[in-house]
This record gives C-alpha cells, sequence and structure tokens, in this order.
C-alpha cells in the first residue's frame, strides 16, 4: 500500500510519500479502512489529527472514511491548500 | 474577424466560432497576484471580451519573484491599476471593468452577477468559500487554483451538475489547521503553471472546446513533476446552497496586545520582564534570550505554575505567528492578565540587534 502526501500532510511526515509492507510477515495488521488509516497515521504522526479537511483519493477518487482499502492500493492525502 | 487571433481560430477544433463566444464573455478575476496576473494575460491575449479585475492591495517587493507583469518600479502602487494600465496596452479591444475592493459577503452577490465565469485567483479560505457559496447561488461555473510551495490545486467547481469545492472540502479549515501562502512560501514560477492551467479551463468553458475540469482535482507537484488527477462526486446538498453565510472571515478578529521589535528590546533593557517563548524545545535550545522561559505551544496548560498574574506577560515565538496564536488560546482564562506579542519574532530580534 503507498500513500502520496501532498500539501502541509508532507511537511507533517517529512517525505512525499509512504508504503505499507503489504505481506503479513511484518506481523502489522494493515488498516481496513479509511478511517483505520487515518487513524494509525495519526498515531505516528500526531500532527496529521488536527487535520479536519482532509480529502482522502484510493486509486484516484475521492474515498470517504468507511471506503474499504486493499494492500495494493495507491492512497493520496490531500489537504486543502489556499495559496494563491 | 480580428486577424491577430489567426493562429487560434485556424485550429480545426477551435475556429471562429470558439473565438466568437470568447469575445462575448465576460470573465471576473478575483485576485490580481500570481494566479490572477497569468489568468489575466491569457485570456486578455487570447480576446475575451469583458475582463473584471478586482483587488485592492497594493504591489510590494516581495510579490516580484512570482507577480511577474509588475516592475521593480510598480512597487507601492495599487495593483488594479498597474495591471489594468499593462493589460490595455496588451489588447485595447477588452473592456476592462474594475472592482476597486475585495470580495466580501456584502458585494459577491452584486459583483458576480454580471459574469458567465469566475476565476478563483485569491490567497485565503474565507473568499474561496465565499466564491464557491456565490457561485452556487447565481449559478455560475468557477475556476480554481491554490498553491502550497512547489504544489498547486487546479479545478472547474459547479459547471452544471458538477461538484462542488464544498464537496471535496465540506468546510473551511482554521487558520491553526492549514497556514495561508503568506507563511508558508511558494516557489515564484508555480502561480504561473498553475494560472496559466486557469486559463486554459476558463477558455474551454467559454468556447466549448475540450472536456472541463469538472468533478476532477488536477494536483501538480512541482518536484517531482507528478500530475494526478482525483475524481469526486457532486454532494447534492452542496448545490442547495440558497444564501451566504453571515461570516466568511475568521470570527476571532479581537486585537491582539503587541509590541514591536524595537520597543521590546529598550524594555528588555530597562527591567526584567516576564517572557513566554512557544517555540519547540529544540528551537529554544539553538538560541534563546536569556530571560524565556520556554512553554511549547501545546504545553501552554502548564502556563498558570509558570507566570506570575501581577505582572504582563510577553510571548516570543520565531516568527511572531505563533505567539499570536498562543495568546488567543489563553487569552478567555487570562481576561485578567496582559498578554502582549513580540511582532517578528525571533526573526527580527535577530535582525534589529545581531
Amino acid at each position: 500500500m503507498t500513500i502520496l502526501l501532498f500539501g502541509i500532510t508532507k511537511d507533517i511526515v517529512g517525505s512525499p510519500t509512504l508504503s505499507f509492507p503489504t505481506s503479513s510477515l511484518s506481523g502489522k495488521r494493515m488498516p481496513s479502512t479509511v478511517k483505520e488509516l487515518k487513524a494509525y497515521l495519526g498515531k505516528t504522526y500526531p500532527e496529521l489529527n488536527k487535520l479536519n479537511a482532509l480529502a482522502v483519493a484510493v486509486n484516484n477518487s475521492y474515498a470517504d472514511d468507511d471506503h474499504v482499502l486493499n494492500s495494493y492500493d495507491e492512497i493520496a492525502l490531500i489537504p486543502p491548500v489556499s495559496g494563491g | 474577424m480580428d486577424s491577430r487571433y489567426t493562429r487560434q481560430i485556424q485550429l480545426t477544433d477551435f475556429g471562429p466560432d470558439a473565438q466568437e463566444k470568447l469575445s462575448q464573455s465576460r470573465v471576473l478575476v478575483v485576485g490580481l497576484g500570481g494566479l490572477g496576473l497569468p489568468v489575466l494575460q491569457y485570456l486578455n491575449a487570447m480576446g475575451v471580451g469583458t475582463l473584471g479585475l478586482m483587488d485592492q492591495d497594493r504591489i510590494e517587493l516581495h510579490n516580484l519573484q512570482r507577480q511577474v507583469l509588475y516592475s521593480e518600479k510598480d512597487v507601492g502602487k495599487p495593483k488594479l491599476d498597474v495591471a489594468h494600465e499593462k493589460l490595455i496596452g496588451q489588447n485595447s479591444n477588452t473592456a476592462f471593468k474594475l472592482h476597486d475592493s475585495f470580495l466580501v459577503r456584502e458585494n459577491a452577490i452584486e459583483i458576480i452577477r454580471d459574469y458567465d465565469v469566475v476565476v478563483d485567483a485569491t490567497d485565503n479560505f474565507p473568499t474561496r468559500y465565499l466564491i464557491n457559496d456565490a457561485c452556487v447561488i447565481l449559478n455560475k461555473p468557477f475556476v480554481y487554483g491554490a498553491l502550497h510551495g512547489f504544489e498547486g490545486h487546479v479545478s472547474v467547481f459547479n459547471h452544471g451538475a458538477g461538484p462542488t469545492y464544498r464537496c471535496l472540502y465540506p468546510t473551511m479549515p482554521s487558520s491553526e489547521e492549514i497556514p495561508n501562502c503568506n507563511e508558508n512560501g511558494v516557489l515564484g514560477v508555480l502561480p504561473g503553471i498553475i494560472g496559466t492551467l486557469q486559463a486554459l479551463e476558463t477558455v474551454k468553458l467559454i468556447s466549448g472546446v475540450g472536456e472541463v475540469l469538472s468533478g476532477q482535482l488536477l494536483v501538480f507537484d512541482g518536484l517531482q513533476q507528478r500530475f494526478a488527477k482525483i475524481g469526486f462526486s457532486t454532494n447534492p446538498k452542496n448545490k442547495e446552497i440558497k444564501n451566504l453565510q453571515d461570516k466568511y472571515h475568521d470570527v476571532d478578529c479581537r486585537v491582539i496586545d503587541s509590541i514591536n521589535p524595537e520597543d521590546f528590546q529598550s524594555l528588555r533593557e530597562q527591567e526584567t520582564i516576564q517572557l513566554i517563548d512557544v517555540r519547540t524545545p529544540q528551537e529554544y535550545q539553538k538560541h534563546h534570550l536569556e530571560e524565556a522561559l520556554n512553554v511549547p505551544l501545546d504545553t501552554l496548560e502548564a502556563l498558570p505554575k509558570i507566570i506570575n498574574p501581577e505582572k504582563e506577560v510577553y510571548f516570543i515565538c520565531q516568527s511572531g505567528k505563533r505567539s499570536e496564536m498562543a495568546i488567543r488560546r489563553i487569552q478567555d482564562s487570562y481576561a485578567h492578565i496582559k498578554l502582549v506579542s513580540v511582532v517578528g519574532g525571533m526573526d527580527q530580534i535577530k535582525a534589529t540587534c545581531p
């Protein structure tokens, strides 16, 4: 599972991408929904929890919290940006 | 038809009909900054009949790295006047309408009513949400562009039955959640890229040529040269807006006590002041003022144990933003104490007293 980071999420994480090991050998359970993914990332990067207006895309489509994730999904975190 | 447009009229997929549509159209560009200028320069060059210009800012030196229509001699002048003069020189056939104001709740409907398309070239969330709501009420499409560092967004909202800005971001983020352009910075060329894409979408909207970027958010990452297109759909609730909200701009408009760096320095020489440095422990360790106590922004609840309520409390951070934020957060609970933010923060202290 690959996570692309845009805007302030990239600044918070400090990298343009994150990836989850797809194999169960790692012993970690993969987040199964967008909501779980947000909670998981929020634990590692608490600053992300502040972002109420964060859009999440799964395979290039906007996804809500209940959206079910698969191990091969490409996810993008797209917060609103304001600059002009 | 004017021969000046030959090169686009000769395109089979554009032709004289599309050119005629451009010449009949009326486009409002809100914001004469990094995004608005390339939009205007291209729409004006290509023969859009009526262009509305709207901004009340004056040109500042730090605008020039990205607002490439302006010159050094223009610094200090109103953007509206300078942009108007240069655009007349570029195309004297265009009818220009000048709006010497910012777009606010009180004028939005009245102004937008007269246009076919609105281009959102603003630099702040409140105005973006205001443009969205006014366009939904008036049933007008708007071409959105926004920037963050090396990245940009483009989309066309409220195009026919298409989704709106609120379908993507239902509610406005707080100023604590997302920084604005001024604090965050933007690479000079970025607004040129995003603004030009907005101009393209505007021309497609008007002429009917090609496929309008509706229901899709184009996200550009300049560092990776990566374009992503994110599909999203209409939430019918967001198309039902009938009235503007009572407020768009930050609710918390209370003035915060502040002190400029020069006065702050001379005050420090005269007496021992109570100073709280709200930066992170790492920043604090690197360099801090002698008398400053470190209480990072996210641990302000520790303050009561530290401060003497009989004396005023000064707050400092790196640039002056977090010290202000700290005061906003706590001022209700400390109504009896004078809280003062040091304008410009450590950056200015270094500059004035190297």
